[in-house]
């Protein structure tokens, strides 16, 4: 799905004492098929720019063109319902958006909500469950009896099994164990690439920024400060560090290698064990090969 | 005198109602007073009910739970509450004020903190968590990474005895996490107070004294973060991680650059590198 931010601007409670401009004049476009994330130091705007599309809120000017959908201030909620039925959010906290008496009604409202055929669905919990690695022995309890990380599970699972077209991720790895972190990261971007999906992460994480997104959205204060190739924008440290970020663990580890040993290390996404053996024929006072 | 333990669990297992598992299994460690512990484990492993049974929240069906060795029970436990503030996993769970400063207020006020104190603590506490802009806002309508920072001010506010952050900057930037462990760190050098923080973030860890890793409700292993991450192939199997320099260390490692010092932080193994590559 293509998405087109036209000087997006929304401000929460207007005409309120607790009114606040929370994005501004925000363009930007995102082409269908491409992995966007979106950075930015606490309160930029990121929760309140991807909660723009699902309609959940409507700019309070400017204009947000999605596929064949156009959302502006006075868009009807009847239009809105038929860009939900695409459009999957995972939102920040996952308590938000559970509601159900067990997680099995939980996770299978959506595709309720939307019609899609029992059967159809039935067919789609178990690997949906699978995805986020869930028991089916806990489908009868209560989404509220559960771990933090369970919940962040099943809430996660209520969104696949929408098999939505755009798939908007907001800080989906909080709270997951750091093996949880890397399956389910991974399951996302094989799910990207097999269904030919559009996918928005929101994320703190500028490793999974470096290792899944093609393109970086670097929000400030509700503007739109900086976007770009992943690599290209995390090698700017100083323009990251003006608006309170720090540059990606390994980038930052090369760099201080440099100035230890003099000897520039480029990186371009190589892994680990690739870093390892430059460093270590550095070490040991080889040279760099080509 | 002071007690040898600020805090003693002795082979305390938890059944939630309604459920036939045990969330914990007969579980017994102890925190000294002073000391800095993190928890850490796979989702579900039992980090959670251990901080509630901490403060008194939840009670164990076996087992004893002794606070500056006092036994945790019905006669002691508001005093048990005075002592030990805890930082929930989601903190929409512990507003009670409309705006951010009568949130942080109504804990002080909870706590009998005298009025000209008050102003102090909540400046103080809302500065280093860098919320001072928001005193007016509505905590229920703050982002995510707000919401949690004004939860951390309001229990720092209180100067309890014992500081328990459950996952307390999961919506931090790197950055804001390490700013947060700093003011903990700071908030030690000033007074006595024990620390536990229940994290999935490796770098967090490494402030701890010690960790107490879970799984499956039992106690697995307890030892400094060194010792812990030691464990790089046994962590991974139940569900961790070690952090960056100790993975980048072991593929080094492997390549036959052989590090002793188990390094922690970049610098560690910068320092150990550079000392390798110079005695060539
Ligand atoms: N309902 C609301 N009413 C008033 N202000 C709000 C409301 N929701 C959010 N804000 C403010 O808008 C700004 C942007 O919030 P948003 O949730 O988009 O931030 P974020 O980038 O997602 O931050 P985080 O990383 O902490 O989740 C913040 O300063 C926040 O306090
Ligand atoms: N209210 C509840 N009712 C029933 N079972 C519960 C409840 N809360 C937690 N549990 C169960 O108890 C076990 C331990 O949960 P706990 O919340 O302590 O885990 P945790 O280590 O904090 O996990 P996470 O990393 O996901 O936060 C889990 O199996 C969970 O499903
Ligand atoms: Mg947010
Ligand atoms: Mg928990």
């Amino acid at each position: 799905m293509d998405i087109t931010f036209d000087k997006v601007s929304h401000i929460y409670q207007k005409n309120t004492p607790f009114e606040y401009k929370a994005l501004e004049d925000v363009s930007f476009h995102i082409s269908s098929g491409s992995y966007v994330a979106i950075i930015g130091h606490t309160g930029s705007g990121k929760s309140t720019l991807i909660q723009h599309l699902n309609g959940l809120l409507k700019p309070t000017e400017g204009k947000i063109q999605m596929g064949n959908f156009v959302l502006t201030a006075d868009k009807k909620q009847k239009d809105i319902m038929k860009l939900r039925k695409q459009v999957g959010v995972v939102f920040q906290y996952p308590e938000h958006q559970l509601f159900e008496e067990s997680i099995e009604k939980d996770i299978k409202f959506g595709p309720q909500n939307f019609g899609v055929e029992p059967e159809v669905i039935n067919q789609r919990l178990p690997e949906v469950l699978k995805s986020v690695q869930l028991s089916d022995q806990l489908l009868s309890r209560s989404p509220f009896d559960l771990s933090g990380g369970q919940m962040r599970r099943v809430a996660i699972a209520g969104v696949l099994i929408m098999e939505p077209n755009l798939l908007v991720l907001d800080e989906p790895t909080a709270g997951l164990d750091p093996r949880g972190q890397k399956e389910i990261m991974d399951m996302f971007y094989r799910l990207h690439k097999e269904k030919n999906r559009t996918t928005v992460l929101v994320t703190h994480s500028m490793e999974d920024a470096l290792q899944y997104a093609d393109h970086v959205i670097i929000m400030d204060h509700g503007k739109l400060y900086m976007e770009g190739n992943p690599i290209e924008v995390f090698r700017q440290r100083d323009a990251l560090q003006k608006v309170g970020l720090d540059v990606p663990e390994v980038i930052d580890f090369l760099d201080s290698f440099e100035k230890t040993f003099q000897k520039p290390i480029d990186y371009h996404g190589q892994s680990m064990d690739e870093l390892a053996e430059v460093i270590a024929r550095i070490v040991e006072g080889g040279h760099q090969r080509e | 005198m002071e007690p040898r333990h600020y805090i003693e669990f002795q082979d305390v297992s938890f059944q939630y109602p309604n459920s036939e598992d045990w969330a914990l299994k007969g579980v017994s460690f102890h925190i000294k007073p002073n000391e800095w512990v993190a928890i850490i484990g796979h989702n579900g492993s039992g980090k959670s009910t251990i901080a509630k049974l901490m403060n008194g929240l939840l009670s164990p069906q076996q087992g004893t739970i002794h606070v500056q060795e006092l036994p945790i029970n019905q006669e002691t436990i508001w005093d048990v509450r005075k002592k030990v503030g805890m930082v929930f996993q989601n903190p929409d769970n512990q507003f009670v004020g409309t705006t951010v400063i009568d949130d942080v207020a109504f804990g002080l006020e909870n706590h009998g903190i005298p009025r000209e104190d008050m102003q102090k603590r909540i400046s103080y506490s809302l500065k280093a968590v860098n919320m001072e802009e928001y005193v007016n806002h509505e905590p229920h309508n703050l982002s995510g990474g707000q919401k949690q920072r004004v939860a951390i001010a309001s229990v720092l506010a209180v100067e309890p005895e014992l500081i328990i952050l459950d996952e307390a900057t999961a919506m931090l930037d790197p950055k804001g996490r390490n700013s947060i462990m700093n003011t903990v760190h700071q908030v030690r050098q000033d007074r006595d107070v024990s620390v536990v923080t229940i994290t999935h973030d490796l770098n967090e860890v490494l402030f701890a004294d010690r960790v107490i890793v879970m799984n499956e409700g039992n106690v697995w292993f307890e030892g400094t973060p060194r010792e812990v991450f030691q464990k790089h192939d046994e962590l991974q199997a139940i569900g961790l991680d070690t952090p960056f320099v100790t993975q980048l260390s072991r593929h080094l490692n492997k390549l036959g650059i052989s590090l002793h010092k188990e390094p922690l932080t970049h610098k560690d193994l910068m320092d150990e590198l550079w000392t390798l590559h110079s005695t060539r």
